[in-house]
């Protein structure tokens, strides 16, 4: 009998706290699927925001530390100032990079910070209960917006990966989606290209996942799934944006 | 050993240099400026890494993953700066993270002004942050102490894995002194960082087990826990840290209670209430937190008055009045707005204070 | 010749999101009648034999329920 597929040791043999078909916990497992397999467990640090996946360093086998909200970018930008040959990540949501953290991804973009972040945007805030977020779309329903979002009121989602990919020294910035195993491939790949170029040394590299959140859209997780293929990745393209030459 | 004539910011960055730090990362502002400036040619000279943050928000963040990552690290602002670094100083409390950090005080409140302050005294020892949590002040009163503290405090807070403060003012910044600079350590190399401090986030290969630097603690009774074993750590710190000058208190009939700049004019006030026939005598606090509560214990039976001296509207003199215990009226002289007095003018406030609680 | 796999679900592990189901292209798994430790019906296997190691439900399980195996020829 050989192994097809199996749990990666990257991953801490433990129940998650997310919920059923949280989107976290696949992406969780490709960024750790990935490192596993390039020998990278043990000489990476990752830093955890503010949201639910403050609960990350339970799951992920890595050095971690958790971060003031929105300030992972900065947190990581002096880990690598001690750490040069180190892996180094953020993992943050959509509230903890493009609303508290919209200064701080900006300007880690703008420096070339040798580090990736895993941006998982989900249009909503799950810890907190499934208030509004900058990535929340127009008619979208949320605690904080129960008619749905009107531009009048919050403005037009915020489409972070367009932004970023204006900086120069933001050398990958790619949108990946997690609803069907095809693209859960290709999301693997985007992963495992970011983490080149950062070994590369060539800049900041950035990778937007589209994710589900159930509980707070007020769906089953299939459904969810199809939300974010029918109604998310209508707003937000899934393509890369902006890649060295060569990658 | 030889002394150099430096301005107090730059001999400031070349304290932190020579106390081998790793990173400094800082955000322009008035008066402590040279402190950045200063590093950003100096520190990576020395092997060290300099950066410009795009806030003091994010600078006091970086300095926090630069720590926990197990570099020595040193922050440095003014007043305004350390207003936003306050989020960032408690957390790095609650996460048992060492660093030292300057502040080079200014007129407030908000933008306020550039001119020497003693405004922030609240902020220092009170901390600005949510939760309790405590951090070590010291408070130099010429450019050698300074220096001579910034070396010294990172020892300190390594040993109690917690940020260490460092209140200055402009005046200090700005002026010039001759100073004995402290022999150079060197850097810790990447590869003994772990070695050195086996909590830090360094890579798991790099230790035992699985390294997690976090604050969030939901269970209560786990985070009590934790809160107490902080205050066990800041107990310790109080029977240690406590720093002050005493002068003339055997037989004064007024003590000052002044730090820091004031402290230096306090001195002069001494000399021209001598002359005037009033024996004056004075408490310095180098350490402003913890507070030094002792020191008041040495106030002979003569004193009929304890005066705090500050830059400010008042703030140390609630400290000053707990520390009295009831045993002398304590009055209050100060300026404000980033106005240094005069020696006169405090020793004719002096007379006039007296004066009043004599009469 | 046709290539045999073994699926492993740990049931205890499984948060019935039911998305493994929704994707396996043979159209062989489904939740399970019992509840598991946690109160959620696990998702197994009905028909392992039908099973052509795609690993879509792996790949899509948030919760890393799912071992697949490869047996070999001649191995039971």
């Amino acid at each position: 009998m050989k192994t097809v597929f199996k749990p990666t040791a990257g991953m801490v043999p433990v129940d998650t706290s997310y919920c059923p078909g949280c989107s976290h916990g696949i992406a969780h497992r490709l960024i750790m699927e990935c490192l596993e397999e390039r020998g990278d467990l043990g000489r990476t640090i990752g830093v955890v925001p503010i949201g639910c996946a403050i609960n990350a360093h339970h799951f992920m086998n890595v050095d971690m530390c958790e971060s003031t909200h929105g300030r992972a970018p900065a947190i990581a930008s002096g880990i690598r100032r001690v750490h040069p040959d180190k892996v180094v990540f953020t993992y943050q949501g959509d509230g903890d990079l493009a609303s508290i953290g919209a200064g701080e991804i900006v300007h880690a973009a703008h420096r070339g910070e040798k580090f990736t972040t895993f941006f998982i945007n989900n249009a909503i805030y799950g810890m907190t209960g499934g208030q509004m977020a900058p990535t929340t779309l127009i008619g979208q329903k949320a605690t904080t917006a129960v008619y749905g979002r009107t531009v009048e009121q919050a403005g037009m989602p915020l489409r972070v990966c367009e932004m970023l990919s204006t900086i120069d020294c933001a050398v990958f910035v790619e949108r990946v989606i997690l609803n069907n195993p095809a693209n859960v491939r290709k999301a693997k790949k985007a992963i495992h290209t970011a983490l080149d170029i950062q070994a590369a040394g060539l800049g900041f590299t950035f990778v937007e996942f589209l994710s589900a959140c159930p509980t707070n859209w007020g769906m089953a997780p299939v459904d969810a799934l199809k939300w974010v293929e029918t109604d998310m990745a209508a707003y937000y393209p899934v393509k890369n944006f902006k890649k060295p030459e060569g990658y | 050993m030889s002394k150099l004539l430096m301005k107090g910011n730059e001999a400031f960055g070349e304290a932190a240099i020579r106390a081998g730090v790793k990173c400094y990362f800082g955000y322009p502002i008035t008066p402590q400026n040279e402190v950045p400036e200063y590093l950003s040619h100096e520190l990576p000279k020395a092997g060290g890494a300099f950066l410009q943050a795009e806030s003091e928000l994010a600078a006091v963040n970086m300095a926090f993953g630069a720590a926990a990552a197990g570099g020595r690290v040193f922050i440095s602002t003014s007043s305004p700066g350390l207003a936003l670094m306050q989020e960032g100083l408690g957390f790095i409390c609650s996460t048992e993270v060492p660093l030292v950090a300057l502040n080079v005080s200014r007129g407030g409140p908000g933008v306020g002004g550039i001119h020497p302050s003693q405004a922030d005294y609240t902020q220092v020892t009170r901390g600005g942050y949510n939760g309790d949590a405590k951090v070590p002040v010291f408070a130099p009163a010429t450019i050698q102490e300074c220096v001579d503290l910034i070396y010294e405090c990172f020892d300190i807070a390594e040993k109690y894995r917690n940020p260490v403060m460092i209140l200055a003012d402009a005046m200090l910044g700005q002026m010039m002194e001759p100073v004995e600079l402290p022999p150079k350590k060197e850097i810790t190399p990447v590869d003994q960082i772990a070695r050195e401090k086996p909590w830090a986030i360094t890579g798991t290969a790099q230790h035992e087990g699985r390294n997690v630097i976090y604050s969030l603690r939901m269970q209560p009774d786990v985070l009590e826990q934790h809160v107490e074993h902080l205050f066990d750590k800041y107990a310790e710190a109080e029977r240690e840290l406590v720093r002050y000058n005493a002068v003339g208190l055997e037989d004064a009939e007024v003590v000052f209670v002044s730090f820091g700049t004031m402290s230096r004019l306090c001195v002069e006030a001494i000399e021209m209430l001598a002359e005037r026939g009033v024996k004056a005598g004075m408490i310095r606090p180098i350490s402003l937190w913890p507070f030094p509560n002792k020191a008041f214990d040495e106030i002979g039976p003569k004193t009929k008055l304890v005066i705090s001296a500050e830059l400010s509207m008042g703030q140390m003199i609630q400290d000053v009045k707990v520390a009295a215990q009831n045993r002398w009226p304590v009055k209050l002289i100060h300026r404000t707005g980033g106005i240094v007095p005069s020696s006169i003018e405090i020793t004719e406030k002096t007379l006039e204070l007296l004066k009043e609680v004599q009469g | 010749m046709n290539r045999r796999f073994r699926l492993s679900f740990n049931a205890d592990k499984c948060k019935g999101c039911e998305i493994c189901v929704s994707v396996c292209p043979k159209h062989i798994l489904a939740m399970d009648t019992a509840v598991n430790a946690k109160g959620y019906h696990p998702a197994c296997c009905t028909d392992e034999t039908a099973c052509i190691g795609c690993t879509s439900c792996a790949l899509m399980c948030p919760d890393c329920c799912i071992t697949i195996y490869e047996l070999e020829e001649g191995e039971a």
